[in-house]
């Protein structure tokens, strides 16, 4: 019961982002602002209420599934990629080396920064 | 009778929950090897049942978009695991939201320069931009820049995947010890794939990399949009 009322607590919160990112022309998606509300919410409660927790783990633990029909769209573009397959492998393999590198340089550096600065 | 079979909406809602079924048993049964990754084999299963039965995309997706449609509140529900992991936020905020502001910006930007460079299509390169944003997030930005949701997510799950297979022993040849920025790096790169990679190493990453997707998730709706406008 709990998690229906999660459920539709979630339903709830993501159409109210919408409403707002529609309303004020925002580049942010509905349901990040979604995201962001339940997590105010959460902080002001001090705590996450037993619905929403059951609601949310349960479609936190499917998401992979809900890819799939997007996924499924490449088929429309099968050829172009085809056409292209070496320069986007070879984007795509830099880029992910590139995030990984900026993303743990910026870490580790900035965790022995504020260490030294502690000390 | 298979021509009114073929049809009906349902038809297509249980293709994808057999083939998601059958992706998620041979990931299972693989050991939960990366290169068996279960929203791969479904794609890769739908798509070909689909040619051989010569239905076209819209009609498999008008039945199939209750499973997307339900992306909407699933993003929103990620508040409650970024929640949970609160306590690391507040202890080394800085240098989590330092990091995070680092990847989002400089891979969306690197990543269009490099499609740019390598001679790829505007609609490629603004997918590839994507590449590090989880896949509810990413398509939402999507429509907010030129490029189709489509592009976006094969981009998405192919750097999922590959992240999460190389992430580790590339950082660690690269001397990455500690499990926070291994986690971080692993979550700011390859979201929900890189974050079940971290768990697998140690909790601690785990913990991290839950954290660094989310935060990816939420700097990549608010600066790509504004990134790419100012590119343009």
């Amino acid at each position: 019961m709990d998690r229906v009322f999660g459920m539709a607590g979630l339903l709830g919160l993501w159409l109210l982002g919408e409403g707002i990112s529609a309303h004020f022309g925002l580049p942010v998606p509905g349901s990040v602002i979604g995201l962001m509300l339940l997590f105010v919410i959460l902080c002001l409660k001090g705590g996450i209420p037993t619905g929403v927790a059951s609601a949310s783990d349960s479609l936190l633990k499917y998401l992979a599934m809900l890819f799939v029909p997007a996924g499924v769209g490449i088929m429309v573009y099968g050829e172009v990629l085809l056409d292209v397959w070496l320069p986007t492998s070879v984007a795509v393999v830099l880029a992910t080396l590139l995030t990984l590198g900026i993303s743990a340089t910026v870490m580790a550096v900035s965790i022995r920064l504020s260490r030294s600065r502690e000390l | 009778m298979m021509a009114h079979i073929l049809e009906q909406p349902g038809f297509y809602l249980m293709l994808t929950l057999l083939c998601f079924g059958v992706g998620q048993w041979v990931f299972e049964r693989s050991g939960r090897h990366t290169l068996a990754n279960p929203v791969t084999i479904a794609a890769i299963g739908v798509i070909a049942t689909l040619l051989v039965l010569e239905v076209p995309y819209e009609q498999y997706f008008e039945g199939a978009q209750i499973l997307h449609f339900l992306l909407g509140p699933a993003t929103v529900a990620l508040a409650v695991p970024l929640y949970r992991q609160m306590h690391h936020l507040k202890r080394l905020w800085l240098p989590i939201v330092l990091a995070i502001l680092a990847s989002v910006s400089i891979s969306f930007t690197g990543a269009i320069q490099l499609s740019r460079w390598l001679g790829m299509d505007g609609e490629l390169g603004n997918a590839l931009g994507l590449k590090s944003v989880t896949v509810p997030v990413a398509m939402g930005i999507s429509e907010h820049i030129d490029t189709t949701v489509s592009l976006t997510i094969v981009f998405v799950v192919i750097t999922g995947n590959l992240g999460s297979i190389i992430g580790s022993s590339v950082l660690g040849r690269f001397g990455v010890r500690d499990p926070r920025v291994m986690g971080l790096a692993l979550g700011a790169t390859s979201h929900g794939q890189g974050t079940a990679r971290a768990f697998d190493l140690h909790p601690e990453s785990g913990a991290f990399a839950g954290l660094a997707m989310a935060l990816t998730a939420v700097f990549a709706s608010l600066l790509m949009p504004l990134i790419y406008s100012l590119m343009h």
